[in-house]
């Protein structure tokens, strides 16, 4: 499993249209991509799981990606996320 | 008469009939399904549907209001597949045995509430956009067609809420104004409106009965007026017809170079004190900002503002900005614009006290936030920086060591910066005198003819007893412009003026045969300045 962590820098947070990306990223990969936040967890495909965290700026998120391309994965998502969120 | 308080989302008036806009409510029939798959079945093919009519809108918004509106509409088609709606869909179907509309609208209802439950209010306002996919769902479900006509005579849409749908596919030339009772100033209507430049008011306590009466839309106020009286209307028509002229007039000079007939090119930038005008900045066409105050970080809050929350302002300013020069002029406080956590003292003359950048020089830990906010802020557009008050070579020449210290601490953290040109305000005497050297320090100068004015003719701009030999156009202000722009030049700094006198639209020709090559003004007055450009004539 891979893992890291990030701190969402973007004002509104994780909202709408990075969501609406991230999720096409994650849909991209084999392996299951998680986000944690709050105390919540939220698949990464799925766009009400990961809106319906609420996560706001400021807001530290633990992702994580378990599977076949699971490196791959963590180096996109961490990729999305700094260019994005 | 009656009057109603609203929040305004768009300044402007606006004058007409009101149109109640009753939403079809969509009753929902629950019964049960023999053939779940068949079911299933035609709540795949209304996805299609929903889908191939979010596509459109996605396409007419691209169109009419750019493609940072639009993408609300990508989010409805990644909502419409996502698989936590779909599967509530398929489940109820299946357990239930119940009809596709019911599935959806018990779906698209747990999803809204769960949006409108959210505490932060961009969260919350996101329900509506669960509501309109499933909404549509429905109405291809049912069968029903999705385009609503509002007649032919334009209205004063009235209504509880509008979904974004709902907004772009009305036709714009039969709106006059939105007036709704639910919303926020985040929703995407509100953002839709601001974009189409419609007259808009959120939180207006609305009454179906007024459909068909006359109502006057304020949105500078935020004032919703239904039935007016003959004085009122006389009234907001006069400040529409004001208010006409003035898009006329910028219809007319949007896109147009701000050039002099023979050619002479000058930056017109706008002055913002924070990043609510932004969008103010973009709609009056202005090639920059020339003067960004920062002062309102400072000001607004209880304790200092952080590097982080600086930052993002300064972000999102230089990203909105696309590329276009963003001047932001480092913390201006004392003197009239106090902050009680600063704790500065009383002074008897704070004009000429501890203000601006003696405070920072003398207080670096302040600075230095700010500096790297900024820096941090010039990779994501292109942003200079300017200081207020100089009186010498001396404080320039801290100031820059001070920057550089703050570039190599991000260069050993590994935090990218951009070019950042470094400029000085020119309102002091002694900064015009030794403008000349300032010039070989800096990148650029920016003239600030208010405090300028004030110490060169010893007149407090705060005493009106004065005000009838405050001179603006005295020679002796001219003379001095003339003397930094020339000094300014030798040295290869570009010159410009954010003063209130950059806007005085009587001195523009003249400012520009000096050889000014910048001019900053209020955004409202953006316009106005380019038509005295594009009359002038730099070359005798």
């Amino acid at each position: 499993m891979q893992e890291f962590r990030y701190v969402i820098t973007d004002e509104i947070g994780i909202h709408a249209r990075p969501a609406g990306l991230l999720v096409k990223e994650a849909k991209g990969f084999d392996s299951k991509i998680t986000l944690e936040a709050n105390g919540k967890s939220a698949d990464a495909t799925r766009l009400m799981s990961v809106m319906g965290m609420g996560v706001k700026q400021g807001t530290e998120v633990v992702i994580k990606a378990e599977g076949p391309d699971e490196k791959a994965a963590a180096a996109k998502m961490e990729e999305f996320m700094k260019a994005n969120l | 008469m009656e009057q109603f308080e609203g929040k305004a989302i768009y300044n402007g008036v606006a004058i007409g009939k009101i149109k109640y806009y009753a939403k079809s409510e969509q009753q929902v029939k629950r019964y049960k399904v023999e053939d779940v798959d068949a079911e299933l079945e035609r709540y795949e093919k209304a996805k299609e549907e929903a889908g191939r009519q979010i596509e459109e809108l996605r396409q007419k918004a691209l169109a009419e209001v750019g493609e940072d509106n639009a993408m609300i509409f990508e989010v409805h088609a990644i909502m419409l597949e996502d698989e936590d709606y779909n599967e509530s869909v398929y489940n109820i179907i299946r357990s239930d045995k119940v009809n596709a509309e019911y599935a959806v609208a018990a779906t698209g209802d747990n999803f809204s509430l769960m949006f409108a439950e959210m505490e932060d209010e961009y969260f919350k306002a996101r329900a509506v956009d669960v509501k309109d996919v499933s909404e549509r769902l429905l109405r291809v479900l049912s069968g029903e067609s999705s385009q609503r006509t509002t007649g032919v005579e334009p209205v004063i849409l009235v209504a509880e809420d509008l979904a974004p749908s709902e907004t772009v596919q009305m036709d714009k030339s039969k709106i006059l104004a939105f007036i709704t009772r639910e919303g926020s100033a985040n929703s995407h209507t509100a953002i839709l409106a601001r974009t189409m430049n419609i007259p808009a008011l959120i939180g207006v306590d609305i009454r179906q009965q007024w459909d068909g009466c006359v109502g006057i839309v304020d949105g500078r106020e935020g004032l919703f007026i239904v039935e007016p009286d003959a004085a009122t209307l006389e009234k907001y028509k006069g400040e529409q017809k004001k208010e006409r002229e003035n898009l006329e007039l910028l219809q007319s000079l949007k896109g147009l170079p701000d050039e002099t007939k023979d050619g002479r090119h000058i930056e017109l930038y706008a002055n913002i004190g924070s990043v609510g005008d932004v969008a103010g900045v973009l709609a009056n066409d202005a090639a920059g900002i020339g003067l960004f105050r920062s002062e309102f970080l400072y000001l607004e809050k209880d304790n200092y503002p952080s590097e982080e929350e600086q930052f993002q302002v300064y972000k999102t300013v230089a990203r909105n900005m696309a590329g276009k020069k963003v001047v932001i002029r480092t913390l201006d406080i004392g003197a009239d614009k106090q902050a009680a956590y600063f704790h500065l003292d009383h002074e008897e003359n704070p004009a000429m006290g501890y203000r601006a950048i003696r405070i920072c020089l003398d207080r670096r830990d302040i600075f230095k936030v700010q500096l790297r906010a900024l820096y941090r802020a010039s990779a994501f557009g292109n942003i200079a920086v300017m200081f207020p008050m100089i009186i010498s070579e001396k404080e320039v020449q801290e100031i820059k060591k001070i920057c550089g210290e703050v570039r190599g601490e991000l260069d050993s953290s590994g935090i990218q910066y951009g070019q950042v040109e470094l400029g000085v305000m020119i309102e002091t005497p002694a900064a015009v005198m030794i403008s000349d050297r300032l010039a070989k320090e800096v990148d650029f100068f920016s003239i600030g003819t208010n405090d300028l004015t004030q110490y060169t003719l010893a007149i407090d701009r705060q005493n009106p007893k004065l005000d009838s030999i405050y001179d603006a156009h005295h020679p002796a202000i001219l003379q001095m412009i003339q003397m930094v722009i020339d000094n300014g030049h030798k040295e290869g700094c570009w010159v410009g003026i954010c003063g209130e006198l950059g806007a005085d639209i009587t001195l523009t020709e003249q400012f520009i045969r000096m050889g000014i090559d910048e001019l900053s003004v209020s955004p409202s007055f953006i316009l106005p300045v380019r038509k005295a450009i594009r009359e002038s004539v730099y070359q005798r």
